[in-house]
């Protein structure tokens, strides 16, 4: 029996794995096995494959909806499995089970991961028909939800970090999928080495962890929590931060999400939007325990959260790729997630709730981005879209029902969601309340205003196409899962939310996990919150029709503020990265590399060659014959069996 | 089953497979390259043999042993036998040994001098006779890799240390490339240097230990080499500079890339990847077991190397154009973590090491193999004449991706799990060591994903006359899947290695008289 502790020290015990959730491994090995055969089959599954893979995924849906049916019939407390697979590493005093678990939080995810997953499958389909390597496509995505959901299902944090690296891995290949074109092929490799600079927070947090507490599974090291002294578990609760925006592409690692965006849309909208980047707020509230035990690594994750949340969005007030913007939205948002999950107890619910309405409204806009692309010879520039509405009726409405969503309008899901996030930043004392808040709140309207900004551009307004396109809409293979997709934008929130209830349903289905959520009452009241929340909101939405939608778009970029041009150029992220690291690095190899030939080389040379006695000789030798070497050799041992002979 | 002495086989069936390639009459030459495979494949057979006949939950510190008295006049035995690192060391040898053998199919070709038929004859026959001493070669380069794992005399090892380098000389020498003669000597002086500092040491242990007709026997050295601290300090350091060149360890690193990038790919695998842990095994086998207090002693300044060679190495393998270079730089950066795992002297660092030893064995068996076939293709090792080739040959790119991803240790892979274990041993005792040496992850990144995407990514290249490269043959994708299966499965279940490592470990860590830090003493309380 594995114990879990919660907040207030209430056990929740995960029970050895029953029913349907002892076959829980299925979730992973069903589209690891698809990922397998597409890729080891060769040309032989070219025609199949997608569809396999596709058929994969939805089976790992299917196995999740009966877990979740199984959990749902349980006693609250009761909702979690331990799953024991077989002994993993045996090394010394380090001792690890390869586990799985199963339980609300994790289950939230793997029904996310499997049903947007499923879907972007059946999307893609459509998306990549005419690719000739859209077998290797479809292997990757596979691989990619079965790293995700081994991520979310892992028992400990080494089983984590496998999923949290093959998620990574799958990111790489598939922003690099088109990697003949060069810039693609860096925007990967940026990718890779970012998210590796946060995982060496995330492996030294593992190792702190293991001689802290005397294991790295989860059990061992909530109930180590108690006992840890706090600057431990402060140093803990960073490095895993660190870890966190990494993948999350928080604050001050994120600058590879943008360029991420030459991967495929579909890989977009999956990956670098709805599951993958969200890993990061995944990991916190997996480790409520430590941080709730480490106030500070907390409110460094608040922190975080509310400079990327304004960072994301005045980056995406000036992209006019309307992949960048949606992007730098996503980092945006789940800059809103880590900041709700920074809060404690009164967040950890609502950062998987926007997390959750999230997944659906932003894959759905991303699905949408393709959906334009495809019928725009794969323009991304948005001064060349415009009264795209009437062309694409499905796309059109589809996409607004994201925006509603995203802007935070009732009664659309982000509404329930992000209200609830800005409601949660404003509670506490002294001047948190107001910075978190107050980022919260003035976040909420410059996203109202690049998202309509977004949308006005793209549907709305004068048609600024450019001669060769003719804009029509996409197959019913693309537009039926972005209908699904935008169905969860409008409603997902409602559901989980629900009003009329007494406490959420997402609120009391992760409260096993996560601990009570308590009654805690914002500085602001909550009615006079909302209304200005929405004050802000319309005030966005205005600005960006008055410019966007009323007044003439023009088809080049004014050169604009310096703000502008700052924000256009990702707030200098790479210039700075560039001066303080790749340069000076680059730098470096180049003189070790001359110093190596010169230095090191010769001074080793040279001592070897007088401890060997063959200093004076070292010429002549190098122009000998071999057969002399051995001669040499054979020589020497013979001697000394001899010297020994004497000694003796 | 025990009666049967495995280890003097797996010597002499490689050494009777090398006499009969090697004395093939001309006319029957074609037959070298399987008699030779076969022979590897027999040993194999052998080493699996021994795996299972080994107990892991013996209490001996050697199993399988034979010794017979050999110069009983001065203590020198015939003593083979295998503790749990030797013998993941040997079995590893005798997997990679087939691997090479068949990689190495192809190596040597008939150069015919002009354009008659008497050309092409003569060219015929000059390719049949190298080929046959090329095989034989590496026949007795594994016979002697079997000798120095799972030799228990240390004299016995010396012999076997130095005849070592005998084969791999003329392997580099006869058939590397166009500056072999240089890497050649450059290897042999090194080796030889340390050879030579070590001979004193082993020559002073002697004097040093009991004595008598069976004093050179590990068995009876451990817990009895007795002398002045300064005395036991001197010994030490003689074997550990040998075994540190061999490692090879910063500073004297320099031989390596040079010996690497001129060896033939197969060669370059059965010397890093194999011969070179004979430097981290001695590291454990005597400079740890024969001489505890002088480890200790030593250690922050083994540490300190050993972090500079992770962090080295890693820097110098970024700033590569040679293929082959760059693979010999990753090399020393990884064998800068084998030497980190060893001296933390924690239970999770040696196993990590001697995990790492196999792992790396693997994974830098694939990066150069799999280089080498490129290089085959494209007919140049410089890295800025390659890219697009993902386009070209996929499986090709998509090996080397894989390969390179072990190198890096991406997680789910087998060297994840070694180097995690490394790491975290020695976080358990050195915390700024492990967290510097860390960084050497980050730069792995760099460097294989920068490789990878110089050589594979970018337009497809055009070649001339529809000359359009081919993908992996057959034969090449039987070279990939068991390295690549080793990646996989060991990633997942590096149990039954672990297994069989972790009671030499803890011998290991008897004899030198540590135990772990205690897990809770971070922590003030309840851990488990």
């Amino acid at each position: 029996m594995h114990s879990l502790l919660t907040v207030d020290g209430e056990a929740m015990t995960a029970g050895a794995a029953t029913g349907a959730a002892s076959v829980a491994w299925l979730l992973v090995a069903l589209p690891l096995l698809g990922a397998a055969v597409l890729l080891l089959g060769g040309r032989r599954t070219d025609k199949a494959g997608p569809l396999l893979a596709t058929g994969l995924s939805w089976a790992s849906f299917v196995v999740g909806v009966v877990v979740l049916f199984q959990l749902l019939g349980q006693a609250a407390e009761e909702r979690a499995h331990h799953l024991t697979l077989w002994s993993w590493v045996p090394a010394g005093s380090f001792d690890l089970d390869l586990g799985l678990l199963v339980d609300p939080l994790s289950m939230a995810f793997v029904l996310l991961i499997t049903f947007v997953g499923s879907l972007i499958h059946v999307y893609s389909i459509g998306y990549m028909e005419h690719d000739p390597d859209k077998r290797r496509f479809f292997a990757y995505l596979n691989l990619f939800v079965a790293a995700m959901l081994l991520l979310v299902l892992a028992d400990s944090y080494l089983l984590l970090f496998v999923g949290w690296e093959g998620v990574g891995l799958a990111s790489y290949l598939l922003i690099g999928f088109w990697n003949w074109n060069p810039a693609y092929a860096t925007a990967a490799n940026k990718a890779f080495f970012v998210n590796r600079v946060g995982d060496l927070g995330l492996s030294i947090a593992i190792m702190t962890m293991f001689i802290s507490f005397g294991g790295v599974d989860y059990a061992t090291v909530n109930e180590g929590v108690a006992g840890a002294n706090q600057s431990t578990l402060t140093a803990i609760g960073l490095l895993l931060l660190v870890g966190a925006c990494g993948k999350s592409a928080q604050f001050p690692l994120q600058s590879w999400l943008g360029d991420a965006m030459a991967g495929p849309t579909p890989v977009s909208a999956l990956i670098h939007a709805a599951t993958m980047v969200t890993a990061g707020v995944y990991l916190v509230v997996r480790s409520h325990v430590i941080f709730d035990a480490a106030p500070d690594a907390a409110l460094a994750v608040a922190l975080v959260g509310a400079v990327t949340l304004l960072f994301g969005a005045v980056v995406g007030c000036a992209k006019d790729d309307i992949k960048k913007a949606l992007a730098a939205s996503t980092m945006s948002q789940i800059g809103y997630m880590m900041l709700a999950a920074g809060l404690g107890p009164v967040g950890y619910a609502f950062a998987i709730f926007h997390l959750l309405t999230h997944g659906f409204f932003k894959a759905g806009m991303f699905l949408g981005a393709g959906s334009v692309m495809h019928g725009m010879n794969d323009q991304v520039d948005m001064r060349r879209f415009g009264g795209l509405s009437g062309a694409m009726k499905v796309t059109w409405a589809t996409f607004a029902l994201g925006w509603l969503a995203i802007l935070g309008v009732p009664p659309f899901s982000g509404f329930w969601s992000k209200d609830k996030v800005i409601e949660a930043a404003f509670v506490g004392e002294g001047w948190q309340p107001w910075v978190l808040g107050g980022a919260a709140l003035v976040g909420a309207g410059v996203t109202a205003f690049y998202m309509s900004r977004l949308f006005f551009m793209t549907f709305q307004g004068d048609k600024r196409w450019t001669d060769d396109v003719h804009p029509h809409e996409s197959p019913l293979l693309m537009t039926v899962p972005m209908t699904v997709l935008a169905a969860g934008s409008a409603f997902l929130g409602l559901l989980l939310a629900w009003p009329f209830a007494e406490t959420a349903p997402i609120v009391s289905w992760l409260e096993p996990v996560v601990g009570e959520h308590g009654e805690e009452h914002p500085v602001i009241a909550v009615p006079l919150l909302i209304a200005l929340t929405l004050a802000f909101v319309a005030f966005g939405i205005f600005l960006a029709w008055r410019q966007y939608w009323q007044a003439e778009v023009p088809d080049v970029a004014p050169r604009g503020s310096v703000l502008t041009r700052a924000a256009r150029v990702d707030l200098y992220q790479d210039a700075v990265n560039e001066g303080l690291f790749m340069r000076p690095g680059i730098h470096l190899t180049r003189s070790l590399v001359f110093a190596d030939a010169r230095g090191v080389d010769a001074a080793a040379g040279g001592t070897a060659a007088l401890v060997g006695g063959f200093s004076s000789r070292l010429r002549r030798l190098q122009t000998g014959y071999a057969r002399s070497y051995a001669l040499t050799m054979l020589t020497g041992v013979v001697a000394v069996l001899g010297a020994l002979w004497v000694i003796q | 089953m025990t009666s049967l002495p495995l280890l003097t086989l797996m010597m002499v069936v490689p050494l009777v497979g090398a006499v009969v390639v090697a004395a093939l009459p001309a006319g029957t030459a074609r037959l070298a390259r399987p008699l030779a495979l076969g022979a590897s494949l027999v040993t194999l057979v052998l080493a699996v043999l021994a795996w299972v006949a080994f107990d892991s939950g013996s209490d001996e510190m050697f199993q399988l042993t034979e010794t017979y008295s050999w110069i009983p006049q001065l203590g020198v035995s015939y003593g083979l036998g295998v503790d749990g690192i030797a013998l993941a060391l040997v079995v590893m040898a005798a997997i990679l040994t087939p691997v090479c053998l068949l990689a190495a199919w192809d190596d040597v070709t008939p150069v015919p001098l002009g354009d008659t038929e008497d050309d092409f004859a003569q060219a015929e026959h000059v390719a049949a006779t190298r080929t046959k001493r090329y095989f034989a070669l590496m026949l007795v380069l594994e016979a002697f890799m079997v000798g120095v794992f799972a030799a228990t005399d240390v004299f016995l090892f010396y012999v076997f240390f130095e005849a070592m380098l005998i084969p791999v000389y003329f392997l580099i020498g006869l058939f590397g490339g166009p500056r072999r003669q240089y890497a050649a000597v450059k290897f042999l002086l090194f080796s030889l240097a340390g050879g030579l500092v070590m001979l004193v040491s082993v020559i002073a242990v002697y004097f040093a230990g009991p004595g008598g007709e069976d004093g050179f026997l590990v068995q009876n050295l451990v817990g009895n080499v007795t002398g002045s601290p300064e005395a036991l300090r001197w010994m030490f350091v003689g074997f550990f500079i040998a075994f540190a060149v061999k490692a090879p360890m910063w500073p004297v690193h320099t031989w390596l890339p040079d010996a690497a990038t001129e060896a033939r790919p197969a060669t370059a695998v059965l010397l890093v990847g194999v011969l070179d842990k004979v430097g981290t095994y001695g590291m454990i086998r005597f400079c740890l077991q024969l001489f505890p207090e002088a480890s200790q002693w030593a250690t922050p300044v083994v540490l300190t190397l050993a972090v500079v060679s992770v962090v080295y190495g890693a820097l110098l393998a970024i700033g590569q154009t040679d293929m082959m270079r760059l693979i010999a730089f990753t090399s020393i950066s990884h064998f800068g973590f084998i030497v980190l795992g060893i001296f933390a002297m924690t239970s999770v660092g040696g196993a990590g090491s001697t995990l790492y030893m196999v792992n790396h064995g693997f994974s830098t068996a694939g990066l150069f193999l799999i280089a080498g076939f490129l290089v085959a293709r494209g007919g140049s090792k410089r890295i800025p004449d390659y890219g697009g080739w993902q386009r070209v040959t996929p499986v090709l790119a998509g090996t080397f991706l894989v390969a390179g991803l072990s190198s890096l240790a991406l997680p789910g892979l087998s060297s994840f799990v070694s180097e995690f274990l490394v790491l975290q041993g020695t976080f358990m005792r050195y915390k700024v060591a492990a967290v510097v040496a860390a960084l050497g992850i980050v730069l792995a990144a760099l460097y294989i994903l920068l490789m990878y995407q110089r050589t594979m990514t970018g337009p497809k290249p055009s070649f001339p006359d529809d000359a359009t490269p081919r993908d992996l043959s057959g034969r090449e994708k039987w070279v990939v899947a068991p390295i690549i299966a080793s990646f996989v499965v060991l990633g997942f279940y590096p149990k039954p290695v672990l297994d069989i490592v972790n009671p030499a470990v803890d011998t290991t860590m008897r004899i030198v008289g540590v135990t772990d830090p205690s897990a809770a003493a971070e922590a003030s309380g309840s851990a488990k």
